[in-house]
């Protein structure tokens, strides 16, 4: 038998930070048992090197562009941008929950392996260029996102949440799998760039009803993980039950991930038919924007709250997607990384501030942090302001490059309803900064304590990288412009 | 190659008619010839069958299923061992690299059960 079986040695450096996470991520399971509850924390540490490594290791691969493993996996810009948004996310994640997690569950420490696992998946599907390694990375995030939103096992609100997005969840990707079926039927291949090349040739074309039902599928299970209406009902009682720095964790990072395939999918095998997806899209976008930003106006409790903020920013990032343009793509990308940023950094608050069993949750519970913690209040003005979209912050930059490519994609209406959108959204984001400044100090605010070294990191990592996008946007977006370009 | 659809699936839409149609006939021939006789003795269990007790919903212990989960660890590491025994000298040096990355996780893993205590079987409850 020929030697080469062995996969070429760059194959295997391309998919290196896949294989750093794997084996930093069975190292960690291995040695959990291995160690005393109260040295648990150290595999918190050996989490955050290895996704280190991983960090270092996404850009080894990015010095050996092109596909590997027989083009199940593509190396290009886009992919090293997803695979670097979602290691930093990670590693966010992890910082904020490990004091989190000695104080709610000191005698486990498989969440930073389910972390990582979870952030190998993402990273597969940063860089599939097939719709079965997209199919397997998305499993492989979700398995071990379900396992996280449900890790405090005697919480019921936790339980609650890990059934319904387990049981959602696995429904939606049926959905996408029936999807690729389709695919597959009509166009003979998994393969993005061979789908492509079918459905734009005459010749080969194949039915348009067996296509056109692929892609609806598909959408359906993007849009469920992105968390776009219609598709968006789990959210708020996925977010608002799972622990703090978990919910931190999925929405950015799975989200980023998940818009990483949806762009792929859409912008490369059903690019040749973006006429038929576009108003689907365009119409998923503007329902998004509205419902997140309606519903949230009503919620008291902050996690909710941010939920339904999250789903808005889907909605924006729609408003990108169905733009189907190179801009709208690296605008798409630019606001994924601001996203991730301002959302990590608002519940990285959230969960330094809600204390033993997550009991201070609610917007008036906030009350007073002005006052009691200037420091951690004006980190999370930076983020809210952020998400509000207020000028020197990424969130700003964000929305402007994505209405831009929406203007330039001609789609004036969804520019002008999303800029409404974002003026109703100021709304209850300036709500939570008055609680925080202008109210007196409550029993939630007198009690607070001081901010855990993890979570201070993190939220001086996320405030620094909210205020890095938006006052030198130009260094991700120049980055995010040529990948989008080179995609195809 | 598309047009063709149709065509290429007739002889499997016939197959699902011609099993329907049978299955359909013998259920409907027994029901229309057949006696039909109702007694306690009729009703219960056949042959040697056991007698129902109580109801089958009850609640039982976590460790069936992780026993379950033990199962699949080997299950999976059997399912994969058959067929790499069969083409282990085509495979060569690749395959059995291969597959002692494969066993060395699974061990690991077994590793990991063992010492979180799943096949404790004594009443105390394991180390979580």
């Amino acid at each position: 038998m020929p030697a080469s079986l062995f996969p070429p040695y760059e194959d295997l450096l391309r998919i290196l930070p896949e294989i750093v996470l794997t084996i930093a991520g069975t190292l960690v399971m291995v040695l959990e048992p291995a160690l005393r509850p109260e040295r648990k924390r150290l595999l918190g540490g050996i989490a955050i090197a290895g996704l280190l490594v991983a960090l270092w290791g996404t850009a080894v691969a990015n010095l050996f562009r092109g596909p590997a493993f027989h083009q199940m996996v593509v190396v290009d810009g886009f992919a090293t941008f997803f695979r670097a948004l979602v290691i930093v996310v990670g590693i966010l994640a992890v910082l904020c929950s490990i004091h989190y997690l000695q104080r709610e569950r000191p005698d486990s420490g498989e969440y930073y392996a389910l972390v990582l696992f979870s952030v190998v998946g993402q990273s597969v599907m940063a860089a599939a260029n097939e719709l079965i390694m997209i199919f397997i990375g998305l499993e492989i995030s979700s398995i071990a996102t379900y396992v996280l939103a449900g890790y405090l096992r005697d919480d019921r609100r936790n339980n609650e949440s890990a059934i319904k997005y387990f049981l959602l969840g696995s429904f939606a990707t049926a959905f996408l799998l029936y999807g690729i079926a389709w695919i597959y039927g009509a166009a003979g291949t998994t393969n993005l760039v061979e789908i492509r090349r079918v459905l734009s040739t005459p010749e080969l074309a194949p039915p348009r009803f067996l296509v056109g039902v692929s892609a609806a599928l598909m959408f359906v299970g993007f849009a469920f993980k992105v968390s776009a209406a219609p598709f968006q009902v789990w959210a708020p009682d996925v977010y608002q039950g799972a622990p703090a720095p978990v919910t931190a964790f999925m929405s950015a990072g799975p989200k980023a991930a998940a818009f990483a395939i949806f762009l792929r999918v859409y912008m490369t095998a059903f690019e040749p038919i973006s006429n038929r997806w576009e108003p689907v899209v365009w119409l998923s976008a503007l329902a998004t924007m509205f419902v997140g930003n309606f519903a949230a106006l009503l919620q008291n409790n902050i996690k909710r709250l941010l939920a339904y903020s999250s789903i808005a920013h889907a909605g924006y990032v729609m408003v990108a997607v169905s733009a189907h343009s190179e801009i709208g793509t690296a605008a798409a990308m630019f606001y994924l990384a601001a996203y991730a940023f301002m959302n990590v950094g608002a519940f990285a608050v959230v969960t330094h501030f809600a204390r033993q069993g997550e009991k201070y949750v609610d917007v008036d519970d906030l009350a007073g942090l002005g006052h009691r913690q200037p420091v951690t209040a004006a980190l999370f003005s930076i983020f809210l302001l952020s998400l509000i979209g207020i000028p020197l912050t990424g969130g700003f930059f964000g929305k402007f490059y994505i209405f831009k490519a929406a203007l330039e994609a001609k789609l004036y209406w969804l520019t002008v309803i999303g800029l409404l959108n974002s003026a109703v959204a100021a709304y209850y984001y300036l709500r939570i900064l008055v609680v925080m400044y202008f109210h007196e100090p409550g029993e939630a605010a007198q009690t607070v304590s001081p901010v855990a070294p993890g979570v201070k990191i993190a939220l001086w990592a996320s405030a620094a990288g909210t205020l890095l996008l938006g006052i030198f946007p130009s260094v991700i977006l120049d980055f995010a412009d040529r990948s989008a370009a080179l995609m195809k | 190659m598309p047009s063709s659809y149709p065509e290429q699936y007739f002889p499997i839409v016939l197959q699902i008619a011609i099993a329907m149609a049978i299955a359909g006939a013998m259920v409907a021939a027994s029901y229309l010839l057949g006696k039909r006789v109702r007694n306690p003795v009729k009703d219960s269990a056949y042959e040697s069958g056991m007698v129902p007790v109580g109801t089958a919903r009850e609640r039982f212990s976590v460790k069936f299923y992780l026993v379950a989960m033990i199962f699949i660890l080997f299950d999976v590491e059997v399912v994969f061992l058959y067929p790499w025994a069969v083409v282990y000298r085509d495979l060569g040096l690749y395959g059995f690299l291969v597959m002692f990355l494969f066993f060395d996780l699974v061990l690991w893993g077994f590793y990991y059960m063992w010492k979180k205590g799943v096949l404790d079987w004594s009443e105390e409850p394991p180390r979580s």
